[in-house]
């Protein structure tokens, strides 16, 4: 085989990490749901240095300004100020903290319910599936919204107790995929060969289940938090989730609804944050499961 | 068949207990019962009376029991703030939200399956895609938001709809699309998904080789056989709707079960919230037993499972 040749080939099976790379940079959903949630995550951390405001600071004298895109808006307040007179820019920069906490602390705590009762029910199986499935069911029966706003309503809202109500509610769908793949896993040659050498049932979890239900866990993890986020605007919104005068923006929907009429933009402008936020997540997610395993999609 | 749907009944029955147990556990969470009856100016001796008077000195679970036998008679007790019966309450409520879950079914019908064949029919097409995207965009709006949305739009500024109330069936229709939307992305998915399978099956080979022309392929013999499981799943998406109602009502004020849990929740009126708890459950309960069998009896092969 002549130099050429070699090269030929070379350009013509790339590696499995430039494969990789092409699935990643090629994907759009992929690559706008990440670049947004990267913005968001850095207004969020960054939102004392870039908030040109107090979010807290009221001044009822600048109540209800218009945002910039009026004749009457002042660069001062780009996205003009609430009916409290609190700069808007600043109040959705802190938003963002909220929505994204909310979201990553729900996922972490329903993801660990979930994970491990499907994994349980999935690995087991029999009478501990059985029990599993029954509380999974009993689970989904229940209407999320009127159970969390209920709890809420009985221990007093709180960023606190909305994270640990959404976190005890929303692990449904973590149960369910992983109890799935689960199942799949377990009847493959490897667990068998594991099991054969005498693996204990914890080293078998951790080491050869884990491992390959990480994609499956990552995108309903990502489909999750999107879910937390949507649900604690919602309570906030009904005045049952996250209490003034946090910045949360299903709050500001909330506050700005009674001035909807002259002022639509106070609740557009969170409802815009709420929907780029939520979609950037799920894109992200799409794109996950399709990168992971391609052969998946549809 | 027997034999899967008297199990799958057994399960659900299970589930209503153990929801009815969760919803009676609701209540005694909120507090104590007595004072909460006896009001707030009440001496310790009322209250102790009122606890006798009750049942409430007794062990909980007869407690539970009682409380069981009467909600099977379809006695939820009293209102905390009405003082009247909460089946009344319940009664007056329903048939709105049931209305409401209705409309917002046939919206999500009406535009998903159409959407789902045509996409199923031209495969990464512009339309395809289009619906596609609709659906992640509808995934990613929040429910309360889109509404107040449609009321700024159709009800503030073209003056078309009533942004409130239940008078006409004019009140309903902001909120049926509203909640309807968000049934739209799963039946648009599974119509899809139903129509490309069959549509790939040799009897509709075998229809159009014999020359009938394509809309009655697609109509008579496709989507028949595409949309029965939508059925089932439509079944589901309404008990998940009978949920949502709750932010849907009360952004219109629309007064249906949904709007009264909420208000009810504010009031710290437990025996509704409770009441509203179970019977959203059942009806879920119900509904997913009706989807399970419709499924199992189309196809064997979950009935061994």
């Amino acid at each position: 085989m002549t130099a050429d040749a070699l090269s030929a080939n070379k350009i013509l099976e790339p590696s499995p990490a430039a494969l990789l790379r092409r699935r990643i940079f090629g994907h759009t959903g992929f690559m706008f749901g990440a670049s947004a949630i990267a913005c968001m995550l850095a207004m969020a951390l960054l939102a004392p240095v870039l908030a040109p405001h107090d979010p807290y600071g009221q001044d009822l004298s600048r109540r209800l300004i218009n945002p910039i895109w009026h004749d009457d808006g002042k660069w001062v307040f780009p996205l003009g100020t609430d009916q409290l007179g609190r700069d808007y820019l600043t109040r959705l920069i802190y938003g963002a903290r909220i929505s994204l906490l909310i979201g990553f602390a729900t996922m972490v705590i329903s993801g660990l319910i979930g994970t491990a009762l499907g994994v349980a029910a999935g690995y087991f199986g029999g009478r501990v599936d059985m029990v599993i499935t029954f509380v999974i069911t009993t689970r989904l029966s229940m209407p999320v919204v009127l159970v969390a706003l209920a709890v809420v309503a009985l221990i007093g809202g709180s960023l606190q107790v909305v994270i640990a109500v959404l976190g005890l509610l929303l692990w449904d769908r973590f149960a369910v995929v992983m109890r799935s793949t689960t199942m799949q896993i377990r009847s493959l040659d490897y667990v068998a060969a594991a099991q054969a050498i005498g693996c204990s049932t914890t080293r078998i979890v951790l080491t050869e289940i884990m491992p390959n239900v990480m994609n499956a866990l990552t995108v309903v993890a990502t489909l999750e938090m999107a879910q937390a986020i949507l649900l604690e605007a919602a309570l906030s919104f009904l005045g049952l989730g996250v209490q003034p005068p946090l910045p949360s923006w299903g709050l500001m929907v909330a506050e700005g609804k009674e001035y909807m009429f002259f002022s639509p933009w106070l609740i557009t402008i969170p409802g815009v944050a709420l929907f780029l936020l939520v979609l950037s997540i799920n894109l992200m997610g799409d794109g996950i499961r399709d990168i992971s395993a391609p052969e998946n999609r549809n | 068949m027997l034999i899967y749907a008297a199990k799958r009944a057994f399960v659900a029955l299970l589930v209503a207990i153990t929801v009815s147990i969760i919803s009676f556990g609701l209540l005694r969470l909120s507090g104590d019962l007595a004072q909460a009856l006896a009001g707030q100016s009440s001496t310790a001796a009322d209250v102790e009376a009122i606890r006798k008077a009750y049942g409430l000195d007794r062990p909980v679970y007869i407690q539970y029991l009682e409380w069981a036998g009467k909600v099977l008679t379809g006695d939820f007790g009293d209102s905390f703030f009405f003082k009247e019966p909460v089946s009344k309450m319940l009664g007056s409520r329903l048939p709105t939200t049931m209305t409401l879950g209705a409309c917002a079914l046939t919206f999500a019908l009406l535009l998903a399956i159409p959407l789902g064949v045509l996409a199923a029919m031209r495969p990464n097409s512009w339309i395809d895609r289009t619906a596609l995207t609709l659906s992640v965009l509808g995934q990613a709006l929040p429910s309360f938001w889109f509404a107040l949305m449609l009321i700024i739009i159709f009800g503030l500024t073209l003056r078309w709809l009533p942004i409130s109330g239940t008078g006409t069936w004019l009140h309903f229709v902001m909120p049926s699309i509203a909640l309807g939307y968000y049934a739209t992305p799963a039946i648009m998915r599974l119509t899809r998904a139903g129509m490309m399978e069959v549509m790939a099956s040799d009897y509709i080979r075998t229809a159009r080789a014999k020359g009938l022309r394509m809309p009655t392929v697609l109509f008579k013999h496709a989507l028949r056989n595409a949309v029965i499981p939508v059925v089932a799943l439509a079944a589901v998406q309404f008990g998940f709707m009978l949920g949502g109602s709750i932010v849907i009502e009360t952004v219109f004020a629309l007064h249906g079960v949904g709007y009264l849990a909420w208000e009810s929740i504010t009031r710290a009126d437990f025996p509704v919230v409770q009441a509203i708890v179970l019977v959203l459950a059942t009806i879920y309960v119900v509904l997913t037993l009706f989807a399970d069998l419709l499924n199992a009896f189309l196809d064997p092969r979950i009935r061994i499972a």
